[in-house]
């Protein structure tokens, strides 16, 4: 650098600083303002980028969840179609063991008339339903019962209509889903519901949902094991090779990883089938007999041969980027030092590939989880998961509140485990292909 | 473990076969399912199976007919075509939205960072069964307000959900892989670009485009590939107008069993291998770019 232009410099730092000792830029203001000026322009800058997709995902994706979630607990719809027995109510004790007196019967049969009118009181029998069965059709009967029904005493009326209106229990659960907001579907979730002596679990014979919770959970656990021990030789592999070898066997890995999921469904189910490849070749060469073909399909083991086949790269993918960092030269020196090769690997090796080993499992049990797609397609009916009650309950039975808090369930689950993944990992580290 | 030492003991030589003949196996696992399927597509009989004339390699063994069934028939052909709208549409919207939110998420002062990149991650992690559940509620209710009170046509309203559907669910992978080229971008050409007068537009379009484009295409693949393949949510909120590929591919595998699922798996091996060399080959493209060896 020239002296005529070190001084200039000189010259403009002189200009710019003035008598009170603030660094001003050119035009005058501080330097200090100017700067936080820019950098707030390059924040909104920034922010203007981001927000069309923040905006999107809330709208179509985040709202959409909430709404979910709060399905699970909304129960608007005794108050608005009984709202005058809802009041009744207020003042009746359940566990008198009394049913409510003749006045709660008269708001009944106001509140009723006006369903019946609207064509509304159908829905609230099939909404109750799901709570205990018989609702539907006692609302379907009191229904017709109720347009001639001129005048009081209506308590009598009503139990010659349909007697379980003489039940102390129809009461009891019309008294507990009152409230616009319910924990029903919740409890109902876990196989427990709420009785006149508060919540508890169901009989034993009719506990479903805790059963299935805990199949999933024992199922995924049991992929992602199978994962691990299948991945975990071909990512050592891998990672030791020299690159030109380790690139090429990659694509065995990453084409079944870009392959449609139900083109390896297709493919498990073909050669699973009794009539499937696998069995035709263990028929052949003799292990099995060909009137006692394996059942491999349509069942637990089904499931975890397919979904261990689809989500095996997803436990190969990180196993390998982890071991690749690992450096030869502490197994070099381990063995330079006395080790065999067993206690090489597993007193220095193995203990640096655990990251990988988290990464993977926590990537393969996350994905297991909320599988839907291949447990409907191999499953049969023992091998399903909790994602299958849960579109079951959408499409068929059109319970949505208790469909609603399974999902809450999961997703918390779900949630939960990717924040130990965001610990272990963080998520700017997710690596693609 | 790469080259065996001439020192090696009788144990070690045996360990070192035998741990490749492992791998081996558990590639041909990986790989098998996929290839066991193509030539069972060229399968003359209706059956799942090796006919014993496929066996013996004979030409009455193989034929087209599946193929053939697949491109003339209407419900698969009409899958098809709304699978090729649905797939660039929604890859399109997530392409556009999540590259310019990742190029504004790697800039230095972004404040709540961590909680917007969790948010844009989130349709990622949301098991798929979830965001279908969730969409299928409160699309459902917007749909029927856009059909009845605003009266836009019942089919157009429908296809528009799912393509915003997937395109939600595509925009993760786009955020990722563009975010990961931008941590390799150098700054100072953008600078560099503006202090010779060139305006934010086309220094953006000039400079910083082309330089993160294997990024972007490579998250708009994913992208693709997420509708293309996505079944859940069509199963939910769509109707038979909106029926794609895998739905079909979906019924015919839970009701009854056709052949032709067999020749459409084939073409869409087809297109996976396809997806993988571009990836490869975008691959070595940011690399050589980066100054790095093709390794």
């Amino acid at each position: 650098m020239s002296s005529s232009e070190t001084l200039s410099v000189e010259e403009q730092l002189a200009a710019g600083q003035s008598d009170d000792g603030i660094v001003r830029a050119a035009d005058g203001t501080p330097l200090k303002a100017r700067l936080a000026k820019a950098l707030r322009r390059e924040k909104l800058r920034s922010f203007l980028m981001i927000s069309p997709l923040l905006l999107f995902i809330v709208f179509s994706f985040l709202l959409p969840i909430g709404d979910m979630l709060f399905r699970s607990v909304e129960n608007q719809i005794v108050q608005n179609t009984l709202p005058t027995v809802v009041e009744e109510l207020e003042r009746w004790d359940p566990a008198s063991g009394e049913l409510p007196d003749e006045e709660t019967f008269a708001a009944l049969a106001k509140d009723l008339k006006v369903a019946v009118e609207e064509r509304i009181h159908t829905r609230l029998g099939s909404r109750l339903n799901y709570e205990e069965s018989g609702f539907s059709g006692l609302f379907r009967t009191t229904g017709r019962a109720v347009k001639k029904m001129e005048s009081g005493p209506y308590k009598a009326q009503f139990i010659e209509a349909d007697k379980d209106w003489g039940e102390l229990r129809t009461w009891v659960i019309l008294d507990s889903f009152k409230a616009p907001y319910t924990s029903g579907y919740f409890l109902s979730a876990v196989d427990a519901e709420n009785t006149a002596e508060g919540v508890q679990m169901k009989p034993e014979n009719e506990r479903i949902y805790l059963q299935l919770f805990m199949r999933t959970l024992w199922m995924s656990l049991a992929i992602t094991f199978m994962c691990l021990l299948l991945g975990y030789p071909v990512a050592y592999l891998l990672a030791q090779l020299p690159a030109r070898t380790s690139n090429l066997l990659m694509i065995l890995v990453l084409l079944p990883f870009w392959t449609s999921l139900l083109v390896r469904t297709s493919a498990w189910k073909v050669l699973l089938q009794g009539q499937g490849v696998i069995n035709d070749i263990l028929v052949w060469i003799g292990i099995v007999d060909d009137a006692s073909r394996l059942v491999l399909i349509n069942n637990q083991l089904g499931t975890i041969i397919a979904m261990t086949h689809i989500l095996l790269p997803f436990m190969i993918l990180p196993l390998y980027s982890v071991m690749k960092t690992i450096s030869p030269s502490y197994v070099r020196a381990a063995k330079s030092m006395g080790a065999n090769d067993w206690t090489a690997f597993w007193k220095v090796y193995f203990p640096q590939s655990v990251p990988g080993i988290g990464a993977g499992a926590i990537l393969v049990f996350i994905l297991a989880i909320g599988y839907y797609i291949t447990p409907a397609l191999v499953g049969g009916t023992s091998g399903i998961f909790i994602s299958n009650r849960i579109a079951f309950h959408i499409s068929t039975s059109l319970n949505w509140g208790l469909a609603a808090a399974l999902g809450a369930i999961l997703l918390v689950l779900v949630l939960l485990l990717f924040y130990i993944y965001d610990k272990i990992v963080g998520i700017d580290n997710v690596k693609l292909g | 473990m790469a080259a065996l030492p001439p020192y090696a003991s009788n144990t070690q030589i045996a360990w070192h076969y035998g741990f490749r003949v492992l791998c081996a196996m558990i590639f041909f696992f990986l790989i098998f399912p996929i290839l066991v399927i193509i030539p069972l597509s060229f399968n003359a009989q209706n059956f799942f199976t090796f006919t014993p004339e496929m066996l013996r390699l004979s030409p009455e063994g193989y034929s087209l007919k599946h193929y053939e069934d697949f491109f003339t028939s209407s419900s698969w052909q009409s899958a098809m075509w709304n699978s090729l709208t649905i797939a660039p549409l929604a890859t399109l919207l997530a392409t556009v939205l999540g590259t310019l939110a990742a190029i504004g998420l790697s800039q230095s002062h972004v404040p709540y960072k961590s909680a917007i990149m969790a948010i844009l991650i989130s349709p990622m992690i949301v098991p798929l069964i979830i965001s279908a559940t969730g969409m299928y509620f409160f699309y459902s209710r917007i749909g029927n307000f856009l059909v009845n009170d605003v009266g836009l046509p019942l089919d157009a309203v429908n296809f528009a959900k799912i393509v915003l559907a997937h395109a939600a669910l595509g925009t993760p992978f786009v955020i990722i892989t563009v975010t990961a080229t931008m941590v390799g971008f150098d700054r100072s050409l953008t600078r560099a670009a503006a202090s010779m007068g060139a305006n934010p537009v086309t220094t953006f379009f000039q400079v910083q485009m082309p330089l993160i484009l294997p990024g972007v295409i490579s998250g708009a693949l994913f992208a693709f590939i997420t509708s293309f393949d996505e079944v859940v949510v069509v199963l939910f909120l769509g109707t038979a107008s909106q029926k794609t590929l895998p739905w079909q591919m979906f019924i015919g595998l839970r009701e009854q069993i056709s052949p032709t699922i067999l020749a459409v798996a084939t073409i869409m091996v087809a297109l996976s291998i396809m997806l993988l060399t571009t990836l490869e080959l975008l691959r070595r493209r940011s690399e050589r770019l980066r100054g790095l060896s093709p390794s």
